[in-house]
C-alpha cells in the first residue's frame, strides 16, 4: 500500500465520491439535520466515528464471514457501533443528543455506512478501510456542515448558533451573528430549504469540477465545444 | 401575367409569447384598478417594484445562462409573473417582501428549472408560497378596504414610507388600518363556534363576499372572460376549477348551512376567480389536453375547497395550483385527444 493510494482514498471519500454531493447516499439525515452548522457537525462526526469503527471491524472479520451472510453481519456490526455511539452521545452531549433525536439511531440505516462496508471494507485490509471510513465520514460531514451553514445563514442570520451543544459553555462565544437584526427566513430552515440548498451546492460542485477539468487539458477541448457535464 | 401563389395557411394568427402575455396584462387591468381604488397606492407601488425587480432578475439570469437577453426580456413573461405575484401581496408589504418573492419566482422557480417553457411549477405561485411559509405575519396584514381619496385611505407619502421605510402610518389605531381578510374572518369565527349567518353580519362582508374585495373579483372576472373569449386562456380550466369548487361547496352547504359557507361566497372570495382565469391557465404548467384541462381545473377547485375548509390556511389557491402542476403531466398521459379518424374504443 503506497502513500498515493491512501491519498486517492482520501480524495475519493471527501470530494470525488462525496456521499452527500455525488453518491447522494444518506439523504434523509443529510436533509433533516442540516438546519444549522452545529447539528450538521454533530451528526457528521457521529457518522464518521461509526464509519471508522464499522469499517475496521468488518475488514478484520472479512475472512471469517461467508459472503452469503455478509449483509446481516454488516447490519449487526453497524447496529452495535451505532448503539454504542448513541449511548456515548447521550452521556456526554445530552443537548445535542436531544436536538438530533431519532437521527442518531438512524445512522444504522444510512446507506453510506453499509455501502462502504460492502464496497470497500469487505475487500480491503484494516488500515485502508480505516482511512476510507474517515474519508467518507469527513466527506459526509463536509456536506452536512456546508448545507447547515447555508441554511443557518439564510434562515437565522447566524453561524455556529447553539455551539454550546457540541463544545460546552465555551462554545457560546463561537456563535457569529452574520446579519444583524435579521428577521429570519423560515423557508431555509424548513425541509424545502434543505432540498433547494443541496441542489445549489451540487451545482456549485459540478461547476468547480468542470472548471478543474478544463484547466487540466485545455487543448483537447478545442474541437468539440465542451459543456459542463451535469 | 403571373399571380403570386402562396401555400396554406393563408390566415396567420399573430399569437406569440409576447402577444399572449400582453393580453394577460390587459385583462388584469380592470381588477387591478378596483384593487387600487379600495386599497390605495400600495398596489401600484407593489406592481412597479415587482416588475422592475423581475426584469432585473430575468436579465441577470439570461445573461448568466448565455441566452439572448433582449429578445427574451421582450416577451413580457417576467412582467406577467411579477404582476400575478404583486396582486397577491398585501398593499403595504415592505419592499424586501416583494423582492424575496419575485427573486424566488424568477430565479428559482423559472430559470433554475430551465427558463420559460420548462418550469414545472407556476413561478408566481412559488414566489407567493415561499413568502406565505416564511413570513406569515407580513403576508396576512391586509389593509381594510376604503374608497379612493377618503380620509381613512392611506396617502401616497404614507404608502411610500410604509413600503420603503417600514413605518406604518401612525394616525390610525392598530386595528383601523389593517384587518383580517374575509376568508380569515370566516375561518377564525367558525373556529369560535359562530355559524355562517352570524359571521356574514360582520362589516368585513359586502353583498356577496368581502366588501371591496368583491369588486376586484368582478374586475378579474371581466378580464378573465375576455381572455377566454380571445382564446388566450383555455375555457376548460376555469370551468373545471370553478365548477368543482361550486359543486363541492353546494354539497357541503346543503348538508349543513350553519357550518359551511354558501357556494357563491366561495366562488367570489379569495383568489378563486383570479386563480381560475389567470393563474391556473398558465400554458406552461397546466395540463395541455382538452379533457385533461377539465380534470386539472377540477382538481384545483376540489383542493381549494379542502384547504379552505379543513386545512391550515384561509385560502388555498396557490397550494392547489402547485399540487395540480405536479399532476399535470400524468393527467396529460391519461387524457390524449382522439386522433382524427381513429376509431372510438
Amino acid at each position: 500500500m503506497s502513500e498515493t493510494h491512501y491519498r486517492e482514498i482520501l480524495k475519493n471519500g471527501v470530494w470525488t465520491q462525496n456521499t452527500g454531493f455525488v453518491a447522494l447516499l444518506g439523504l434523509c439525515p443529510l436533509l433533516a439535520t442540516s438546519n444549522s452548522v452545529v447539528n450538521g457537525l454533530g451528526l457528521g462526526l457521529a457518522t464518521t466515528l461509526v464509519l471508522l469503527i464499522s469499517n475496521v471491524a468488518i475488514s478484520l472479520i472479512r475472512n471469517l464471514v461467508r459472503p452469503e451472510v455478509r449483509i446481516p453481519v454488516f447490519v449487526l456490526v453497524i447496529a452495535c457501533v451505532v448503539t454504542a455511539v448513541e449511548m456515548v452521545m447521550h452521556a456526554f452531549l445530552p443537548g445535542l443528543y436531544t436536538v438530533l433525536g431519532i437521527f442518531i439511531p438512524l445512522i444504522v440505516t444510512n446507506c453510506c455506512v453499509i455501502g462502504r462496508a460492502e464496497a470497500f471494507a469487505f475487500k480491503h485490509g484494516a488500515a485502508p478501510s480505516a482511512v476510507d471510513g474517515v474519508a467518507t465520514g469527513l466527506g459526509f460531514t463536509l456536506a452536512l456542515v456546508m448545507l447547515g451553514g447555508f441554511r443557518e445563514i439564510l434562515g437565522q442570520g447566524t453561524l455556529f448558533g447553539q455551539a454550546e451543544l457540541l463544545f460546552g459553555e465555551a462554545g457560546k462565544a463561537l456563535t457569529l451573528r452574520i446579519i444583524a437584526d435579521y428577521r429570519g427566513f423560515l423557508l431555509a430552515i424548513l425541509p424545502p430549504g434543505a432540498f433547494i440548498g443541496l441542489g445549489c451546492l451540487i451545482a456549485v460542485k459540478n461547476v468547480l469540477d468542470a472548471r478543474a477539468k478544463r484547466r487540466v487539458k485545455p487543448v483537447a477541448t478545442v474541437a468539440s465545444p465542451q459543456r459542463a457535464s451535469a | 401575367m403571373r399571380f403570386r401563389t402562396v401555400t396554406s395557411p393563408h390566415i396567420l394568427a399573430e399569437a406569440g409569447v409576447a402577444q399572449l402575455m400582453r393580453r394577460v396584462l390587459y385583462a388584469m387591468a380592470p381588477g387591478i384598478m378596483a384593487l387600487i381604488w379600495f386599497f390605495g397606492w400600495g398596489v401600484l407601488v407593489n406592481l412597479a417594484l415587482a416588475t422592475s425587480i423581475a426584469l432585473a432578475a430575468e436579465a441577470a439570469m439570461l445573461l448568466a445562462r448565455g441566452k439572448p437577453a433582449v429578445a427574451q426580456l421582450n416577451d413580457y413573461s417576467a412582467v406577467v409573473t411579477a404582476w400575478l405575484l404583486a396582486v397577491a401581496l398585501p398593499p403595504l408589504s415592505p419592499w424586501w417582501l416583494t423582492a424575496t418573492g419575485v427573486v424566488s419566482a424568477i430565479v428559482v422557480a423559472k430559470h433554475l428549472y430551465g427558463g420559460l417553457g420548462y418550469n414545472p411549477f407556476n413561478p408566481a405561485m412559488i414566489g407567493y408560497v415561499v413568502l406565505l411559509i416564511s413570513f406569515p405575519r407580513e403576508m396576512s396584514t391586509w389593509l381594510i378596504p376604503h374608497g379612493f381619496g377618503q380620509p381613512e385611505a392611506v396617502t401616497w407619502s404614507e404608502t411610500l414610507r410604509a413600503i420603503f421605510g417600514g413605518v406604518m402610518p401612525e394616525r390610525f389605531a392598530p386595528d383601523a388600518l389593517t384587518g383580517a381578510t374575509p376568508l380569515d374572518v370566516l375561518r377564525t369565527q367558525l373556529g369560535l363556534g359562530l355559524n355562517v349567518a352570524e359571521i356574514r353580519n360582520s362589516p368585513v362582508f359586502g353583498i356577496v363576499a368581502g366588501s371591496g374585495w368583491e369588486w376586484a373579483t368582478l374586475g378579474f372576472l371581466a378580464g378573465g372572460l375576455w381572455l377566454v373569449y380571445t382564446r388566450t386562456a383555455a375555457w376548460q380550466i376555469p370551468v373545471g376549477m370553478l365548477g368543482a369548487l361550486a359543486v363541492v361547496a353546494t354539497v357541503f352547504h346543503v348538508v349543513n348551512p350553519q357550518r359551511y359557507a354558501p357556494p357563491w361566497f366561495h366562488l367570489w372570495s379569495g383568489a378563486a376567480i383570479f386563480g381560475a382565469f389567470f393563474i391556473a391557465t398558465d400554458p406552461v404548467t397546466a395540463s395541455t389536453t382538452p379533457r385533461g384541462r377539465l380534470f386539472y381545473g377540477a382538481g384545483i377547485g376540489l383542493l381549494v375547497y379542502i384547504i379552505r375548509g379543513f386545512g391550515g390556511y384561509p385560502d388555498g389557491v396557490a397550494f392547489a395550483v402547485l399540487l395540480m402542476n405536479i399532476a399535470a403531466p400524468t393527467i396529460d398521459l391519461y387524457t390524449p385527444p382522439r386522433v382524427f379518424g381513429a376509431r372510438r374504443e
